[in-house]
């Protein structure tokens, strides 16, 4: 691996040039400030109805308040942090601008921490409002989760930025053919890491599977919560580790990526 | 110049092989520091992977490439602060105003007093009345314009060109080549210009690399090689290296 791809001189400086070139782009474009609240939107209205639907049946959801609009907004964190990451990242690629980049002084981690911290304002823009709207609509308050609702988010994150480093380093490897991995490859957690069902209904050897995924943890921690009333901080911890395994690993393959694609010329072809 | 300072760039038997195909086939050629050089070839001569190399965009296969003593691409954040490169295959956010590319680019190469420097370089290049115009709705020769200050942002000690007048009017390319003359007389910059502009290398360049088949089949000044292949211009020299011609007219003369 070529030591110089980890860049031991980080420098928050270029880091927040990176972040102010993606403000720019974002407020210089309502329609991609209107995608951000969009469909979160829309995800948590029809979660929304269809939980008062089969809440108004009784049973375990009537004791379950806000269990399907917790978990479709915690999804949206996890789904909404790792697009908002390989957004930016296709951002250069569209524009060509990769060359420029790739030839200046940014190094590939500070390249990745502002595409983190772009992803976290990102996620705000289109979170905040749609979790005051769940307030609004159907009382339920994503906030009062409180310390809970850190932790959840904080693991949520890490994975999806596991994912995003991921694809950056596929796209850098294998160009715009990868384009189409950035828009779909979470939608793989969807099921195995049971958003809006307990892991016990999967078939068993996919338990094993679910178990080895952090955001698993984090959708039972908030059922338990929600309807237990119990905060599992144990859960946490284990996605913390997981979560930590992931990251290195990611990166990991991303600096593996990127070493390929100086060698067969990949960072020359930005397109197809 | 102490003779103990490296060149500005220096490549030793480079070879790039993607798959089973050479692009560059072991080539050698150093760079004294403040020259200007012109990189020719046809398509697929190797000129664009020379310089992504150059540029630490691409390992070679084999051989060394240095510039300003660092070996590429492992040392390159040792230097490519005092590089930069200028193509109009590369670039810039569209949506983005001039100005706030340019502001952007030159946090990243650690530009002190980025306003002033910013609005110093849109002066030199007659940039200031569109500025604070998205890129995406400037005219080619604007958003070249833009393109070279964003390479000289940094007062780069060595600049690397790729077909910089590519796609330009007459009149724009002439100011284009008078303003780089102006700023390598100005800083001393050494100069790599790739282009198939012939009439472009032969009033900028001091020196001649021509490249066909990723070898390098001529290098010399371009008097030097009008008198060798006895043609008039340098796009005839050009046509009888690309046509496999030149090895005859050398050996004729």
């Amino acid at each position: 691996m070529n030591s110089s791809d980890v860049g031991v001189n980080f420098s928050l400086n270029r880091v927040s040039a990176m972040v102010r070139r993606y403000w720019y782009l974002l407020r210089s474009s309502w329609p991609r400030i209107l995608d951000l609240i969009y469909w979160p939107t829309v995800q948590m209205l029809m979660w929304g109805f269809l939980q008062l639907y089969v809440m108004q049946n009784g049973g375990l959801f009537a004791r379950a308040s806000g269990v399907f609009i917790g978990a479709v907004l915690l999804w949206d964190i996890l789904f909404r942090g790792q697009l908002g990451f390989s957004i930016c990242f296709l951002e250069e690629m569209y524009a060509h601008n990769l060359g420029n980049l790739m030839m200046s002084p940014l190094r590939p981690v500070e390249f990745i921490a502002a595409l983190m911290i772009m992803s976290i304002v990102r996620l705000s823009i289109g979170m905040i409002p749609v979790t005051l709207l769940a307030i609004l609509f159907f009382g339920f308050n994503l906030w009062s989760l409180g310390l809970a609702l850190a932790a959840f988010f904080l693991n949520l994150m890490l994975t999806s930025w596991s994912v995003g480093i991921f694809v950056a380093g596929l796209l850098l490897r294998n160009g715009m053919g990868a384009e189409s991995l950035a828009w779909t490859i979470m939608f793989l957690f969807l099921p195995l890491t049971c958003v809006y069902y307990p892991v016990t209904v999967l078939p068993d050897f996919l338990q094993y599977v679910a178990w080895s995924l952090p955001p698993t943890y984090v959708f039972e921690g908030m059922r338990t919560l929600l309807i237990d009333h119990v905060f599992r901080a144990n859960l946490m911890l284990e996605a913390f580790v997981f979560n930590i395994v992931l990251f290195a690993a990611a990166s990991l393959a991303f600096l593996k990526l990127l070493q390929s694609a100086r060698v067969h010329g990949s960072l020359l072809q930005e397109g197809e | 110049m102490d003779a103990s300072t490296p060149p500005a760039i220096a490549l030793e038997r480079v070879v790039k092989f993607y798959k089973s195909v050479a692009a560059v086939d072991g080539i050698t050629f150093r760079l004294s520091r403040g020259s200007i050089t012109g990189l020719l070839g046809g398509n697929g001569a190797g000129k664009t992977t020379t310089i992504a190399m150059i540029m630490g965009l691409v390992t070679p296969t084999l051989g060394t490439v240095s510039v300003l003593g660092a070996q590429m691409p492992k040392e390159r954040y040792r230097v490519l602060h005092r590089m930069n490169f200028e193509s109009p295959y590369v670039g810039l956010p569209m949506r983005l105003t001039a100005r706030q590319n340019l502001s952007v680019f030159a946090q990243l190469y650690g530009v002190v007093e980025t306003r002033e420097r910013v609005a110093k370089l849109a002066a030199d290049l007659d940039l200031t009345e569109f500025l604070d115009r998205p890129t995406g709705k400037l005219s080619a020769g604007q958003k070249t314009r833009v393109s070279l200050a964003k390479a000289l942002l940094n007062d780069p000690e060595v600049l690397l060109l790729d077909e910089p007048t590519a796609s330009l009017d007459p009149d724009t390319a002439d100011w284009v080549r008078e303003r780089l003359e102006h700023y390598r007389h100005r800083h001393g910059a050494t100069v790599l210009l790739a282009s198939h502009n012939m009439t472009e290398v032969e009033r900028l360049c001091e020196r001649v690399i021509i490249m066909n088949k990723g070898r390098i089949e001529d290098d010399d000044t371009p008097q030097r090689l009008l008198e060798r292949y006895g043609r008039e211009t340098l796009e005839e020299v050009f046509l009888d290296v690309a046509r496999g011609r030149g090895t005859h007219r050398k050996v004729a003369q």
